[in-house]
């Protein structure tokens, strides 16, 4: 996907920085909030609530574009472990600040950005390739589907 | 970026040993991350500060695999493994992963509770108050309204700052860690006064009376505010603390709620207009007699089997008056040979239904009460468990996801009827 990131994004989003860095992957994107503790299982990466959109999927090494973290306070403890396992995602960005993201983001000491000046549901879907400038506050999208 | 006072420069520096200096370093990530300005100072901390699985400790295995490298590496996040004193906050630690003296009926092995032990000798000796509670407000750590905390748990967190009037986020282990060497946390969010003022109304349209419907309530409100502070309203009867304890727990659950109002009920509440800090904003959400159905059918819907092979009731860990009213449902009947029914409290609350023979009663029944986690915690469930009863909405809510089981929520009846018979005949009144 390299090549692709020499074109010109198709969007660019500035926001608040959380944690610093910078990584592009994949954009694995949910309306929904995730739980960690109960809601994430922690070796693979993948989403096991009851319900959840994305239950049976992996966020390991995508661009994760959610919501906002809701549930146990174990939160940063299982995102935390998913960076020791290898499963963590690239980065992270999200609409809602609560204690629980900003302290999984630093602990998984992944790129992360919020407060974007307009909502990333809205603009990245799934498959879309996304860069994260966590030094810049910057969000680079080359959307999958060109229409 | 966050200013630091003159003292907590000094902590940073090292003035307190490479510990606290540590600590100071993950805060401040932290408060940069949340774009708090300043922290506040806490002596009142709970989190579970270094207790580990195996899996961790062998993680950390080129750094000695002990208490020192998990806490200097994981709690603290730290790129050295640095000796660890005695915690400098008041401190205690929230619930664990077995039964100190059940844990081989809980499945647990003798490495495992090895391990357990190891770790609990090692919170003592830092000065933690073992505690290993969900419910820390009911065994021994009570805060103050206004009092500055930093806790852990999503349902003591709730109920600390809309029940009581205490002030802490949801903070993670991490965070609770290094607040217990450093007594600092970022003041942000619950620790300021707008933060604290109601974002939606619920108003209640069916009379709330039992454990059961104000458990049903909160999963409703969590479902609908998501993490907003809602202001509720209406026939909510007779607050108890059993009733907040259930309400908040599901709504933290369900959504992300940390805060809740009840007009004329919380102390931040007596009036709308003062839940609100003005004017009633928001959207205006109803719980109504078809909400309360809907609540329930959602809670139920992963119960298909009416062979129920578990009871479980303790989430969050029962109080004593809940465990009284446990051992007086069930005594003179026996749990069914196909069933089990294993009740979660508090060491402390233990001790009391100890005294008052509740536990014996239980015991004569075929029952356990268990101390220090719950089969969600720790992933211990009898074996061979396939369909598990619940009086807890939050239970309902992680257990049966977690385990790959099925799970009914009922009142505490309808659990102990079920372990009593193996049949769920739960039905919504």
């Amino acid at each position: 996907m390299s090549a692709d990131t020499l074109a010109k994004p198709d969007i660019v989003l500035t926001g608040r920085v959380v944690v610093g860095g910078v990584a592009e992957g994949e954009a694995l994107v949910t309306r929904e909030t995730i739980s960690g503790w109960g809601g994430v299982h922690a070796m693979t990466g993948t989403i096991i609530e009851s319900r959840h959109e994305l239950k049976g999927q992996s966020f390991a090494g995508k661009i994760l574009v959610f919501p906002g973290a809701k549930g146990s306070s174990g939160w940063s403890s299982i995102f935390h472990m998913a960076r020791l396992a290898g499963v963590a995602p690239k980065a992270m960005l999200f609409n809602v600040t609560t204690t629980k993201v900003a302290l999984g983001a630093v602990v998984m000491r992944v790129p992360s950005i919020t407060d974007l000046d307009r909502d990333p549901l809205d603009l990245i879907e799934t498959g879309d390739w996304v860069r994260v400038d966590g030094n810049a506050g910057r969000v680079e999208i080359w959307k999958a589907s060109k229409t | 970026m966050v200013t630091l006072t003159r003292e907590e420069q000094a902590m940073l520096d090292g003035e307190q040993g490479a510990a606290v200096a540590k600590a100071m370093e993950l805060l401040i990530r932290y408060a940069d991350a949340l774009g708090a300005e300043r922290f506040v100072e806490t002596n009142n901390v709970a989190g579970v500060p270094g207790s580990a699985p195996p899996w961790l400790k062998n993680y950390y295995k080129d750094d000695g695999g002990d208490y020192r490298a998990v806490f200097s590496r994981f709690d603290l996040d730290a790129d050295e493994v640095v000796d660890v004193p005695r915690m400098n906050a008041y401190s205690c630690h929230l619930q664990g992963g077995m039964d100190p003296e059940l844990w081989a009926e809980q499945g647990m092995t003798q490495e495992a509770h090895d391990n357990f032990m190891s770790d609990e000798r090692e919170t003592a000796a830092h000065g933690i108050q073992i505690l290993k509670t969900c419910t820390p407000y009911i065994a021994g750590n009570v805060p103050v309204m206004g009092e500055h905390c930093a806790w852990m748990e999503s349902s003591a967190v709730v109920f600390c700052n809309s029940v009581i009037g205490g002030r802490t986020n949801c903070e993670g282990r991490e965070s609770t860690s290094a607040a217990m060497l450093a007594k600092r946390i970022p003041d942000w969010g619950f620790h300021r006064d707008h933060y604290r003022l109601g974002q939606h109304s619920v108003k209640v349209e069916v009379p709330i009376e039992d454990v059961f419907d104000w458990g049903m309530l909160g999963y409703f409100v969590g479902d609908v505010v998501q993490d907003t502070i809602p202001v509720i309203a209406g026939s909510i009867a007779k607050p108890s603390l059993i009733r907040h304890k259930h309400f908040g727990a599901a709504a933290a659950s369900s959504g992300g709620v940390e805060m809740y109002h009840m007009v004329g009920i919380t102390p931040e509440a007596s009036s709308v207009e003062r839940a609100f800090g003005g004017a009633a904003k928001g959207e205006t959400f109803v719980y109504d007699a078809a909400a309360r159905k809907r609540i329930y059918e959602t809670l139920n819907s992963v119960g298909q089997s009416e062979d129920v092979d578990y009871v479980m009731l303790g989430c969050p860990h029962y109080s004593i008056e809940q465990i009284a009213h446990a051992a007086h449902l069930i005594e003179g009947r026996n749990v069914h040979a196909n069933s089990a029914l294993w009740v979660f409290t508090s060491r402390a609350v233990k001790a009391t239904a100890d005294a008052n023979g509740y536990t014996k009663t239980l015991q004569d029944a075929g029952a356990y009460l268990m101390t220090d986690t719950c089969s969600a915690i720790s992933q211990a469930i009898p074996p061979g468990t396939k369909v598990a009863a619940l009086d807890s909405a939050k239970q309902v809510h992680y257990l049966p996801a977690m385990m790959g089981i099925e799970g009914w929520y009922g009142t505490t009846g309808e659990c102990i009827d079920a372990a009593c018979t193996g049949k769920w005949k739960g039905r919504l009144q």
